[in-house]
């Protein structure tokens, strides 16, 4: 199950699921899952014409919660492999049957996709600087190292997404399922992927200023 | 002998405030005995200014109104580090009551 996260964003929308079905045609049961995080410019409606499943937050929660619904879906769906995806554009469907192999050959539990094990693509500074910061944070807080603790691009096993418990609400969930993973001692792999940024992408993304606010969330919940 | 006289009748208005609460339920049996303690505190500080220098000598602070702030201002800073888990916590329950309902929607409509 393909589970994409998505708040306003009605300009990339149509072409991510395009892209998903795509790559998964043929596939056999695949379904995807836009979790629409209370959208007010009609994202919901837009995915619903592809046929896709839409359950929708009436208020915006922010990423965190959304993808604990979409977790909380996707494991009441009897889904056995649950992949997350950027409503945005930033990630490529056909990344997809690579991410997933690690879990379909049983040798991880979650699968991250990395764009900082490729060594092609370029990723603008400051995204770098955010990025490093955060990996620090990550392995501060929680002891564990990721070499892309903010990508967007995961698989997670059945088992993986029946343990992890996602208390965060907004942007510092990419944290907190490294720490989840460590605390319920799951396997991780990372691949490689390329970052793809976009104008519109970058503006949506996350900023420099956030990073105090998200690394004190973190230590809240570390607490908490 | 005014503030002090206008203090204490503050204090014991507080006080009838956390009695009015408890009975009212918004308050827990602990919550209860934590600002009772503390308004009585404030309460025996007023009316006994000396006891406070006696404190203070004690500890070796210089006056008994350095160490209402010092004890005051370490308080707060645990009350406030309270409050913001709490808010944490109406946070994610907020979450998990809009999930529910997102979920709920999905159910009846799910093959």
């Amino acid at each position: 199950m393909v589970i994409v996260p998505a708040y306003n964003e009605r300009k990339m929308i149509g072409k991510v699921l395009q892209d998903i079905s795509q790559e998964i045609k043929g596939v056999g049961k695949v379904k995807i899952v836009v979790v629409d995080d209370g959208s007010n410019d009609g994202t919901g409606k837009i995915a619903k014409k592809y046929g896709v499943a839409v359950p929708r937050h009436i208020i915006n929660r922010g990423l965190g919660a959304s993808l604990a619904t979409g977790f909380s879906y996707a494991h009441a769906s009897g889904a056995d492999i649950v992949v997350t995806f950027d409503a945005d554009g930033q990630h490529r469907a056909k990344d997809i049957p690579r991410l997933i192999k690690p879990i379909i050959d049983r040798k991880a539990d979650v699968v991250i996709g990395s764009r900082l094990r490729d060594n092609k693509t370029i990723m603008p500074f400051t995204r770098k600087v955010i990025n490093w910061l955060s990996n620090m944070a990550t392995f501060i807080l929680f002891g564990i190292w990721t070499t892309d603790s903010q990508s967007g691009l995961r698989a997670l096993s059945r088992w993986a997404i029946k343990l992890i418990k996602i208390r965060t609400q907004r942007m510092e969930v990419s944290s907190e399922i490294f720490k989840e993973i460590k605390r319920n001692k799951l396997r991780v792999v990372e691949i490689p992927i390329p970052a793809i940024y976009t104008a519109y992408s970058l503006n949506k993304g996350q900023r420099l200023s956030n990073a105090s606010h998200v690394f004190w969330k973190l230590l809240l919940r570390l607490i908490s | 002998m005014l503030i002090q006289f206008s203090l204490l009748f503050f204090v014991i208005f507080a006080l009838s405030r956390v009695i009015l609460q408890l009975r009212q339920g918004n308050l827990t049996i602990g919550g209860f005995i934590f600002w009772i303690a503390v308004f009585f505190a404030a309460f025996i500080g007023i009316l006994l200014p000396e006891l406070t220098g006696k404190v203070a000598n004690f500890l070796g602070i210089g006056r008994g109104a350095d160490v209402i702030i010092y004890i005051s201002i370490a308080l707060l800073f645990y009350l406030v580090f309270r409050l913001t888990i709490a808010l944490e916590d109406i946070r994610h329950e907020i979450s998990e009551l809009v999930r529910e309902l997102a979920l709920r929607d999905k159910r009846g409509r799910r093959e």
